[in-house]
């Protein structure tokens, strides 16, 4: 009888379906996987270490790029650890505005997360279906940051500045007739908040769309069903967070059980999966497409009843407004000082951590007492979900391992740093 | 409902007893500190308690002291930290030992504890040199294949010592020494305690 080998085979750091630049190692059996070795780092930017070197500012545009499809909510880990080092309280209005851009985020993450886990299976429509909604959301990003993925837009002490009161609109183009531009500008008639509650009105439309193409798919059931099975007790002890402790049914939440910013306030319910399959965590996705919605909704109608300051008036955490800084020589010096040497948190540390769309999402920080962190730790959640990679993988057959990659939810922003 | 911090800490305290070096309770955080001696045996325990349940290890890192508070550091230098979370009671804990030795700083491993500390102790050990005993596979994790040194230390420079380059004589990518200068814009300023008697909290300077 021939001698029977396991035979090695590369997947990526190139392939579509790697998510970015995963190299994995996969030790074969034929076409069953003896044993996955994941190779990270090769998008390992030292976050860590070059926020040690910036004033703690500076480094709030490098939380976008952690995990680049989730942008707000890393912004937001962050400034809550600096607000709880410097005790500072955060206007009620800025709170809100933080819970609304998270959800927001948490749709646009579960968007793109779809669309390509879709794609990865052999699905191709899904993903144009995601990237039309995630244009709408890109555009309110844009309404109040400027930049359509890394907005920078969360600050210490709250958000940079209030919600815009025009949307902006499409122009005039050779292209365009005035009917379709007049088409196209119909939703942007109001405020920034109007667009929002105009997109919360269709968007419950859109996921039974998804849901029709995907739920009951015949395909799409082969190869999720049963694949990647983690149960909650292993689930938890691997260090799985997020829709990936809950697609196991297991009910955890922070923003239902540590409620931080105004989720406290937030009516909406925590969907669990039974098996803890891919499938199940596909659907417990889905609903909490819903449930974000559900609390922009809330967001929405708050927020157009309640106006006031988005940001702390402690000008040395967070810059005075430009009249007052031409105007009042303290408030030029604040500014001055603020933005060259920047604040002073005082000596301690602090961990605080938000319900990431991925999973718990947490900033451990360490300060002495300096204009910029001591040290600065990020707990990415897929991190833990990619080391859980082997496990899951193991027993299962090659095409399955895509299905796996593509369940996790990873992005190599936040697993490299 | 979670118990209060002050209630947690004083159920760990029980739970730990002798072995407790340091328990500090700021921010509405508990924060613990061991002997890496004792280690491996107050996370097994804090784990398998029925009243403390720690489920879940959210994160492990390395902390290197050496540079704290413009190196007055008198302790020792590496530290391990880990950030516990019990989903089944909903509390949370911080614990923390400091290496015996600042040469060879070497604690027990946490996988037979929880797997989840596979990864987050090899990105220790690559990244502070921080040697976990016990560890099956303690392989670099973030850095290349071949790289020297480790790179999140303080005395590591944050521009690294080497860089890679294409070579065209020799048709490959060679490693050479940096050729960028360090620069600081903002430099690092500490001020001393009641620096201007500042009232920080309500933004009166």
């Amino acid at each position: 009888m021939a001698e029977i080998r396991n035979y090695t085979l590369n997947f990526g750091p190139q392939h579509p379906a790697a998510h970015g630049v995963l190299r994995l190692v996969l030790e074969l059996d034929g076409e069953v996987i003896e044993r996955a070795d994941p190779h990270i780092g090769l998008l390992h930017r030292a976050t860590e270490k070059l926020a040690e070197h910036k004033t703690f500012l500076q480094s709030v545009p490098y939380m976008d790029r952690l995990d680049y499809v989730s942008m707000m909510c890393n912004e937001h880990a962050y400034c809550m650890a600096i607000e709880k080092l410097l005790q500072l309280s955060v206007p009620q209005r800025a709170q809100y505005i933080r819970v609304m851009f998270d959800e927001i985020t948490r749709i646009l993450n579960h968007l793109l997360w779809l669309g390509a886990h879709a794609l990865d299976i052999g699905a191709m429509t899904v993903f144009l279906y995601a990237f039309r909604e995630r244009e709408d959301l890109m555009d309110v990003y844009e309404a109040v940051s400027g930049a359509r993925m890394h907005a920078a837009y969360y600050r210490p002490g709250g958000v940079y500045r209030d919600l815009p009161e025009r949307m902006p609109r499409y122009s005039a183009q050779h292209s365009r007739s005035a009917a379709t531009l007049a088409e196209m500008n119909a939703n942007r008639q109001g405020s920034v908040l109007d667009f929002i509650e105009d997109f919360t009105e269709r968007f419950p439309r859109y996921v039974d769309e998804y849901e029709t193409l995907l739920t009951d798919n015949r395909i799409w059931k082969q190869r999720t069903v049963g694949i990647g099975v983690l149960d909650p007790e292993r689930a938890k002890a691997l260090g799985c967070t997020g829709p990936m402790l809950r697609g196991s049914g297991v009910a955890w939440d922070l923003r239902k059980h540590q409620p931080y910013a105004a989720y406290a306030d937030m009516d909406f319910e925590i969907p669990v999966g039974r098996n803890g399959d891919c499938y199940d965590r596909y659907l417990v996705r889905m609903e909490e497409m819903r449930q974000s919605n559900r609390i922009v909704r809330q967001c929405v109608a708050w927020l157009k009843e309640n106006p006031g300051p988005v940001i702390t008036d402690n000008h040395k955490v967070a810059p005075p407004s430009r009249e007052a800084m031409k105007t009042n020589m303290e408030e030029l010096i604040h500014h001055f000082k603020l933005f060259t040497e920047g604040m002073h948190v005082p000596e301690g540390e602090a961990y605080a951590a938000v319900e990431h769309p991925k999973g718990e999402f947490g900033i451990y920080l360490v300060s002495d007492g300096a204009n910029k962190p001591y040290r600065l730790k990020i707990r990415a959640p897929g991190f833990a979900h990619l080391a859980a990679m082997d496990e899951m993988a193991r027993g299962h057959m090659i095409a399955d391992a895509v299905a796996i990659i593509g369940t996790m939810d990873i992005v190599f922003g936040e697993i490299d740093r | 409902m979670p118990l209060t911090p002050e209630a947690l800490l004083a159920r760990l305290r029980e739970a730990i007893g002798e072995d407790l070096v340091k328990a500090v309770l700021a921010l509405g955080e508990v924060t613990l500190e061991v002997a890496p001696e004792n280690w491996l045996a107050t996370c097994t325990r804090l784990r398998d308690q029925a009243g403390l349940s720690f489920d879940t290890l959210i994160d492990l890192c390395g902390v290197d002291y050496s540079a704290y508070r413009e190196d007055s550091w008198e302790g020792r230098r590496f530290a391990v930290v880990i950030h516990l979370l019990s989903v089944k009671r909903n509390h949370r804990v911080r614990l923390r030992t400091f290496c015996a030795d600042d040469d060879l700083p070497l604690v027990d491993s946490l996988v037979n504890v929880w797997p989840a500390a596979n990864w987050f102790e090899r990105e220790a050990f690559d990244l502070y040199g921080i040697v976990f005993a016990g560890h099956p596979d303690l392989r670099r994790l973030l850095t290349d294949y071949g790289f020297i040194g480790h790179p999140f230390r303080k005395d590591f420079p944050l521009s690294g010592h080497v860089e890679m380059r294409y070579d065209p004589d020799m048709r490959r990518v060679i490693y050479q020494p940096v050729t960028v200068e360090p620069r600081e814009v903002t430099p690092r300023i500490l001020r001393e305690k009641n620096y201007g008697d500042t009232d920080v909290e309500n933004g009166r300077g």
